[in-house]
């Protein structure tokens, strides 16, 4: 295998053309043709009925939730809602396909001609990107297949599967944009930024969870290298990619395989391929060098769909904010700019700030702990901040301490390395830790009695009006009680000692 | 009466045996003892049942009669035995559909049919042989032998709904249901003198009806008299939420209009279409005679030319083998039924493979593989695309037919009963005995076939086709019984009576 190309040469010598199909599992109560469950977690085939098992005989009836969840959807993507379309059967045998053909659209979404637009960080600032859509269709889910024994977990190989169908007839909308052409290096954080603010519409519009990690969110990231002025190259669809951050690393290490494929004198294969989260690499899955035929016709057990005109503005007019407006709401409110703005979504962190400054904190202190300390630690660890254990009640209770002057910032970076160390909670660690700041005024006049006897000359200078340096004195003090003592309050006492005054 | 019903319980209609049950002359478990001896006696010759539920039919017949005995209101068919199409799922009782591929599943679910017969306290005695999955005009193709016609022990019973008229016509069943998804319950009726109709597509619900064609399956009542089918008729339709090509409306009355039996002022179209070349000389007289009943009885007859008619067929063998070849792509050895090849080591695809090689009959291969063709990319628009065009303007035939006219008639079939084996070699001769069915499935409307005497030639039964607009059903049963009426006044009995007592 050829060694993946280092990325700033790749970019250099190649343009990507990324493409993104997003697979949204809508939170409906009920499966999208029939009225079963759709909890996750439940027992296998224990939400299952004769349609969603696909029983002979059984009909499809359609779930009038998931059209609604889908047109607003639709217009939160800015994308037409048809007047009258059909949904279509997917021929394929599979066995996680109950009736061996999905219930799918195809020649007649409900959705099309949409656009995102979405916020990178450059070295020049943010920078708007559109990425437009080309539709939003509807489908059912499949079951789930487990491939038991072999080396793969994949079915080849394997001794035996089990299926799941509790999963089969999920209602799913599958998002597609058109090829995304001209944003260069850029391009996974391109595509990392479509899937986050994908994620904050639809968890917004509250029409789906979208956990990545439970794939009730799921992305196929489609890239292909042309050198510069040459035709578009052949495309290859990374699948398995379960998190914001493996949608960069995965379009990131795509660009990096073909680009030394390339420039090898190779040939891209089209294929689907699978990203591994501890590689950081893709392998490759089924090959697409020849068309599978699906046979689509319209489904001839369901009505077509024909959303009424006056009903689709009313969804439009009850559309919630769209997160580039709230946003900007929010940067008006904590009084930020455009870049500290993208830093925060980037970082994304900018849910768990609004809802840290929505638990009291000062909005300043909780973006200096999520995209400052939290950020930092998180990218060490490579998880996002969200999973790291810290809550926005921990970062309140912190900045509580901090008011009331028992913490500092440094004692506070060992309480939240403590709570994501499991030690508990703020309280528990600082209690566990013996955390304190050193408040007793009478230990803190000894320790710096003791550094001025060590410094009589800066005393001399304080004295003589240079305040400035009493710095050199609270710094001893801070040294000699390990931190454990308030800045300030060692420099107002150092003051009142030697009778000077700011 | 009363002597009657003791001496013969066999011979009588359906509303008579429904009368003198209520009336207490006699109990549903002598009626439908008296069905299930005479199936005992006849049906190693006719071979019309695939199942015989004895014990559940004695028991549904017990609890009808305690609950008659206790004074509870009962509905119109009460206590009546009825055969059931082995297409149609009933919840316990084997659902084969005339194919091996099922053999042994017995389904967890009643189809809506089933659900509505129980509740109009319909017993089911029983599941009828039919064509493979509704494919054929014979029941040649069923997987378990063809069943034979009561008025020739040699001749075939019509298909694909064969199993329900022979029952119907050996005085098995005062009643049964078929299927109609070319001509399957009304080329049944013709060809074994007993009266079908297959009502408005829509009319009466699918869920539960195992999928041939699903744009073209209808199911629908099988009888002696028109009377019955009515009541039949009265008692399965209606809309039903699991079926979403179910018609929201109102039915039409039908036994009112059975009742009435008048047709003074009516227009009824000839449709030359339907008829000479290809037509038994002794069915086109029999239909002429029709012809002037009718218009003895006060209607005005007229011709009408519906040209598009000539190219039903073509249409109708691409749109239902189409259809069928995803519909049936379910049946695969995964969940339920025949699993063939399965040793261990055989990959799913392979088990797949080996099951429908072994389970599916040489007319339902050739379909699928048609269908597979004519869905299949770059040949769709050729084939299913031109045939859905096809569709429309056949419906347009109609429409303006039925502008001029209050219903349409012909011969059923072109020619009466054919003999064993006869065509079972050769598809397209089988296939034209749908000729002049197949138009109304592709429009959706509604029709009816009852008898209207004996070719001179061979002796065997004549059907008349009455075809009437979508949701207009109750003209059929207007115009059958005022035809069944006259002819009964000319014999002096029903043709169903010069039967041979077998």
């Amino acid at each position: 295998m050829t060694e993946p190309m280092p990325y700033a040469d790749a970019v250099t010598q190649f343009e990507p053309v990324i493409g993104m199909e997003v697979h949204v599992e809508l939170g409906t109560a009920s499966k999208m043709f029939c009225s079963c469950p759709t909890a996750f977690g439940a027992e296998p085939n224990t939400q299952v009925c004769p349609v969603c098992l696909g029983l002979p005989g059984s009909m499809p009836v359609m779930n009038a939730a998931a059209i609604e969840s889908i047109i607003r959807m639709g217009l939160a993507l800015n994308c037409s809602i048809a007047e009258w379309c059909r949904m279509a059967r997917k021929n394929y045998f599979y066995p996680d396909m109950p009736k061996d053909y999905q219930i799918s659209q195809y020649d007649e979404p409900l959705c099309v001609d949409g656009y995102l637009d979405v916020t990178v960080t450059t070295d020049d600032g943010p920078q708007v990107v559109r990425v437009e859509i080309e539709r939003v269709h509807l489908e059912e889910d499949t079951g789930k297949l487990t491939h038991t024994g072999g080396a793969t977990g994949r079915i080849h190989g394997a001794d035996y599967s089990l299926v799941d169908y509790n999963r089969a007839g999920i209602p799913l909308v599958e998002i597609v944009t058109k090829p995304v052409t001209g944003t260069g290096a850029l391009a996974p954080e391109v595509a990392r930024a479509y899937v986050t603010e994908l994620r904050d519409i639809m968890r917004g519009l509250g029409v789906s969870d979208v956990k990545m990690e439970e794939g009730s969110l799921r992305c196929d990231a489609n890239v292909s290298l042309n050198r510069p002025g040459d035709e578009w190259g052949t495309r290859s669809e990374t699948k398995n990619v379960n998190s914001l951050r493996s949608v960069e690393r995965a379009v990131r290490s795509e660009i990096q395989r073909q680009a030394a494929v390339l420039a090898g004198g190779g040939r891209v294969v089209q294929e689907t391929r699978h990203f591994h989260e501890d590689t950081g690499q893709t392998t490759p899955g089924r090959s697409k060098e020849q068309a599978e035929d699906y046979r689509y016709f319209p489904e001839p057990d369901l009505v077509p769909i024909a959303p009424d005109p006056v009903w689709v503005e009313e969804l439009r007019a009850s559309l919630p904010e769209q997160p580039s407006v709230h946003r900007a709401r929010l940067a008006e409110q904590w009084g930020i700019g455009d870049f500290e703005m993208a830093t925060l979504v980037n970082a994304g962190v900018l849910g768990l700030v609004e809802e840290t400054v929505a638990a009291g904190v000062a909005p300043d202190a909780a973006r200096k702990w999520w995209a400052g300390e939290l950020t930092r630690v998180a990218n060490e660890r490579e998880v996002e901040p969200g999973e790291l254990g810290v809550t926005p009640a921990d970062i309140g209770r912190v900045e509580e301490l901090i008011a009331a002057g028992s913490l500092n910032d440094k004692l506070a970076r060992q309480v939240f390395e403590g709570i994501m160390a499991g030690e508990g909670s703020a309280d528990a660690v600082v209690e566990a830790r013996g955390l304190a700041v050193v408040s007793d005024d009478g230990a803190l006049l000894a320790a710096i009695d003791e550094a001025l006897a060590v410094q009589p000359d800066v005393a001399e200078k304080i004295k003589g009006g240079k305040v400035q340096a009493a710095g050199a004195i609270v710094g001893a003090v801070m040294k000699a009680t390990r931190g454990q003592a308030d800045a300030g309050k060692v420099r107002a006492l150092l003051l009142e000692r030697l009778g000077v005054s700011d | 009466m009363s002597s009657d019903i003791e001496r013969d319980l066999i011979h009588q209609s359906a509303a008579t045996l429904a009368q003198a049950i209520a009336e207490g002359e006699t109990s549903s478990r002598e009626v439908t003892q008296a069905h299930l001896d005479r199936i005992a006696a006849v049906d190693d010759r006719v071979h019309a049942f695939l199942h015989v539920d004895a014990e559940g039919a004695l028991a549904a017949a017990d609890s009808v009669d305690a609950r008659r005995a206790a004074g509870e209101e009962l509905g119109p068919l009460a206590g009546v035995p009825l055969a059931l199409k082995d297409v149609l799922a009933m919840r316990g009782i084997p659902t084969t559909c005339g194919s091996r591929i099922l053999e042994g599943w017995r389904p967890p679910y009643d189809s809506t049919v089933v659900e509505r017969l129980r509740a109009a306290d319909v017993i089911i005695l029983g599941k009828t042989n039919m064509d493979e999955f509704a494919m054929g005009s014979s029941t040649e193709h069923s997987a378990y032998g063809p069943t034979h016609n009561p008025w020739d022990l040699e001749r075939i019973p019509g298909g694909s709904g064969g199993g329900s008229a022979a029952a119907v016509a050996a005085f098995e069943a005062p009643l049964a249901i078929g299927t109609d998804t070319g001509g399957s319950i009304r080329q049944p009726a013709a060809v074994t003198g007993t009266v079908g109709v297959k009502p408005t597509y829509g009319g009466v619900s699918r869920y539960g009806l195992v999928a041939l064609a699903s744009s073209l399956d209808q199911a629908g009542p099988c009888a002696r008299t028109v009377m019955d089918a009515a009541l039949l008729h009265a008692a399965i339709a209606g809309h039903d939420p699991r079926d979403s090509t179910s018609i929201p409306d109102t039915v039409p009355d039908v036994v009112a209009a059975a009742a009435q039996a008048d047709v003074r002022g009516m227009r009824i179209g000839l449709v030359r279409e339907l008829s000479g070349e290809g037509y038994q000389p002794g069915v086109e007289q029999r239909f002429r005679e029709a012809v002037g009943i009718l218009e003895n009885l006060g209607a005005e007859v007229v011709e009408v030319s519906c040209p598009s008619f000539d190219y039903a067929l073509g249409a109708y063998y691409l749109i239902l083998p189409s259809e069928c070849s995803s519909n049936l792509a379910r049946f695969d050895g995964m969940r339920y039924g025949l699993r063939a090849g399965d040793d261990g080591d055989r990959s799913v695809e392979q088990v797949m493979s080996i099951t429908r090689e072994a389970g599916f009959g040489a007319e339902v291969k050739r379909r699928i593989m048609l269908g597979t063709y004519a869905l299949s990319s770059g040949y769709y628009d050729a084939y299913y695309g031109q045939a859905q065009k096809v569709r429309t303007l056949i419906r347009r035939d109609f429409d303006s037919a039925f502008a001029q006219c209050d219903v349409l008639i012909s011969p059923t079939a072109p020619t009466t009963a054919f003999r064993l084996g006869e065509k079972v070699d050769d598809p397209l001769a089988m296939y034209l005995n749908d000729v002049a069915t197949i138009p109304v499935n592709l429009a959706g409307n509604c029709a009816m076939s009852l008898p209207v005497g004996l070719a001179p030639e061979d002796s065997l039964p004549v059907g008349l086709q009455i075809m009437a607009p979508a949701m207009a059903d109750d003209r059929l049963y207007r115009v059958g019984s005022a035809v069944e009426a006259a002819l009964q006044d000319r014999w002096g009995h029903l043709l169903i009576e010069e039967a041979p007592s077998l």
